[in-house]
């Protein structure tokens, strides 16, 4: 086919490409310019060259907050996505109990990520918690500020607390798309409940939950806030996450260097990220 | 195969139904043979689809019980009554073959993996997609995916009946002609009793050896597609079938002829019409348009192909006449009425002629 060529179309992206510039590309710009030179202050710059990415990538506290990363990620993967699915299949499809549900379920969504944090941080203190107080009253020894599983346990249910709800959301909204007659169907062939599951629901979330797997990946890949304002990365290093290292390197060392550094390379893993999640789903749609 | 039994059927969606018109369906007492090819034909929201549901048990009917060979299922789940049915809208599973697809209602009973197989591979000839059979079925198109679906209802052969919920919406008018005929084939050689809901009069009248009309939740007339066509029952049977419809004219009685406006009609008998809005039905086939008999204005000619349809205006009333693709339309033009060809009706419903 003939393309049509005509460069005044330029014009027509040029706000958008000059508000990029100056929301992302130029402040992304300063950070390579930190990632390659070292300061100690005073405005006095020493070339360093790739110095600090080689020392990123051989630093095992980069690679610890990595894998500790990717561990919470896959766990809170493999608890929100079944539970999300469960939850949507057992809420209700018709009736006054619908927007019930649906208001009861966006409500954690509505919430302020530091607002969660600090809830879960109050809930679960031992002295003043409900939560805390009422396990270790049952005897059960448990203090997140201490223990590092237990700090582990607290941030993972506060995770699947705020997020599940999406997951359903999503689920369901891939549920009530099915037609009746695909159930009544399912009914004459002499279906069980699981086949019912398997070969007419889960194909029709299909698609639902692959976005539901990259926006919880990305999110908890990303985790901030929530577990910074309850256990700030602690007991020790235990919940320090990538970007909550990220920080403690960049205000709390004040080092600009190894953190811009680390900041790119993280970048660049979230835009790999993307990408493969990116082609995976075009891919799925041109099957279709 | 069975004889289903359909006994004082009424059944309303409403949790609390209070008069007859929030029944869906009003009271359908009826027995559809064993072997039978029956049409349920009727406009839609008439109640046809809930009773084909109310007879597989998708639905379970308000008041009224429902017999299989006699034996009460109404209350049984559609797994026990064991029925296959085919829905307007292809409905497949997406991540399956074609072939998986077709063997699904079998493996789900548990069918020997050998009797599978055969009874699939039969079903995929029936339905012409056998080059298809590894084919994943969300790949195909509409129609394609609509063949599946009945084949997901012949493959079994064990089933009580097939119930039709209008299958050929979707399908092409060439390829819905020829899976008609499969159909009919496939009554003929196996004997299912068959139940075939449509609005299409030609689909009912060409499947089925008897014609179920449903009008407003109520059955109003079983018959051939002769006697639906000869004979209505009511007029609403009159111009639902046929195309175009029966023409029905307001008429008043006096013996063995009936007066409209200025116009006699010789009648073939003496209604027994006692009291009631009294209207007299013919179709515009029998409606003989010349020099002769009751004066009109022609308002319009239809030329549809094999033969032209003209619109006439008689003493105030539309009516409608078919004559033959080369006969003209005289200029003084009259019309007479066949008497074979009339009926006569008090209050919507058909009374006789005596002598």
């Amino acid at each position: 086919m003939d393309k049509t060529w005509n460069n005044k179309a330029w014009f027509l992206v040029l706000p958008v490409l000059v508000l990029v510039a100056f929301s992302a590309v130029i402040p992304l710009m300063t950070v390579v310019n930190y990632s390659v030179q070292d300061t100690f202050g005073n405005n006095v710059f020493f070339w360093a060259g790739t110095e600090w990415f080689e020392d990123l990538l051989h630093s095992d506290r980069f690679w610890e907050a990595m894998v500790r990363n990717l561990i919470f990620s896959f766990i809170i993967l493999a608890i929100e996505v079944p539970l999300g699915i469960f939850i949507a299949l057992n809420m209700p499809k018709k009736g006054w109990g619908v927007p019930v549900c649906l208001v009861l379920m966006a409500l954690p969504l509505l919430i302020p990520w530091n607002v969660v944090g600090t809830i879960w941080q109050v809930f679960g203190r031992n002295d003043i918690g409900l939560l805390g107080y009422y396990i270790n009253a049952l005897g059960i020894d448990y203090n997140y500020v201490q223990d590092p599983i237990d700090a582990w346990v607290t941030v993972i249910i506060m995770d699947v607390w705020h997020w599940t709800s999406l997951v359903v959301l999503l689920c369901y909204a891939g549920l009530v798309s099915i037609p009746d007659a695909f159930y009544q169907a399912a009914k004459i062939d002499g279906a069980s409940r699981w086949a019912v599951f398997r070969y007419i629901q889960l194909p029709k979330m299909q698609r639902v939950l692959l976005i539901a797997v990259l926006l919880r990946f990305m999110d908890s890949f990303m985790i901030y806030t929530e577990p910074f304002v309850v256990t700030g990365g602690g007991p020790g290093n235990s919940t320090t996450f990538l970007s909550i290292d990220l920080v403690k390197t960049a205000l709390g060392q004040f080092d600009l260097g190894p953190a811009a550094a680390m900041s790119l390379v993280y970048f660049l893993i979230i835009l790999l990220l993307s990408w493969v999640f990116y082609t995976v789903m075009t891919n799925y749609d041109a099957e279709r | 195969m069975a004889r289903i039994e359909v006994n004082h059927i009424r059944h309303s969606y409403l949790p609390n139904p209070q008069n007859d018109s929030d029944f869906a369906l009003k009271e359908v007492h009826h027995t559809f043979e064993d072997g039978g090819a029956y049409a349920l034909l009727g406009p839609s929201g008439c109640g046809k689809t809930t009773l084909l549901n109310i007879i597989s048990g998708l639905l379970h009917p308000s008041h009224g019980k429902l017999l299989f060979n006699g034996r009460d299922v109404t209350r049984l789940s559609t797994q026990e009554r064991n029925i296959a049915q085919v829905f307007q809208f292809p409905v497949i599973y997406d991540t399956m073959t074609v072939y998986d697809n077709l063997a699904f209602p079998l493996r789900n009973r548990r069918v020997p993996e050998a009797d599978v197989d055969r009874k699939v591979r039969e079903t995929l000839d029936m339905i012409d997609l056998a080059s298809m059979a590894n084919r994943k079925a969300r790949r195909l198109t509409a129609d394609q995916k609509q063949k599946i679906s009945l084949g997901r209802g012949l493959v079994r052969s064990d089933v009580n009946a097939i119930l039709f919920d209008e299958p050929l919406t979707v399908i092409d008018p060439h390829m819905k002609w020829v899976l008609r005929s499969q159909l009919k084939q496939l009554h003929r050689r196996f004997g299912y009793t068959m139940v075939y809901v449509t609005h299409d009069q030609t689909e009912a009248l060409t499947f089925a050896d008897r014609v179920v009309v449903m009008y407003d939740g109520e059955i109003v007339q079983i018959g051939t597609p002769a006697e639906l066509f000869e004979r209505p029952r009511h007029t609403f049977v009159g111009y639902f079938i046929g195309s175009p419809g029966m023409n029905v004219l307001p008429v008043a009685l006096e013996g063995r002829t009936a007066k409209l406006g200025a116009q006699r009609i010789e009648l073939p008998g003496v209604p027994k019409a006692e009291a009631g809005a009294v209207e007299l039905g013919i179709r515009p086939e029998y409606v003989r348009l010349g020099r002769e008999g009751m004066a009109v204005q022609v308002s319009k000619i239809e030329d549809v192909g094999r033969h032209k349809v003209v619109r006439a205006n008689l003493e105030g009333r539309e009516i409608a006449a078919v004559i033959g693709e080369d006969d003209e339309v005289p200029a003084e033009p009259k019309v007479r009425f066949d008497p074979a060809g009339i009926n006569i009706y008090a209050d919507s419903w058909r009374v006789e002629m005596g002598a």
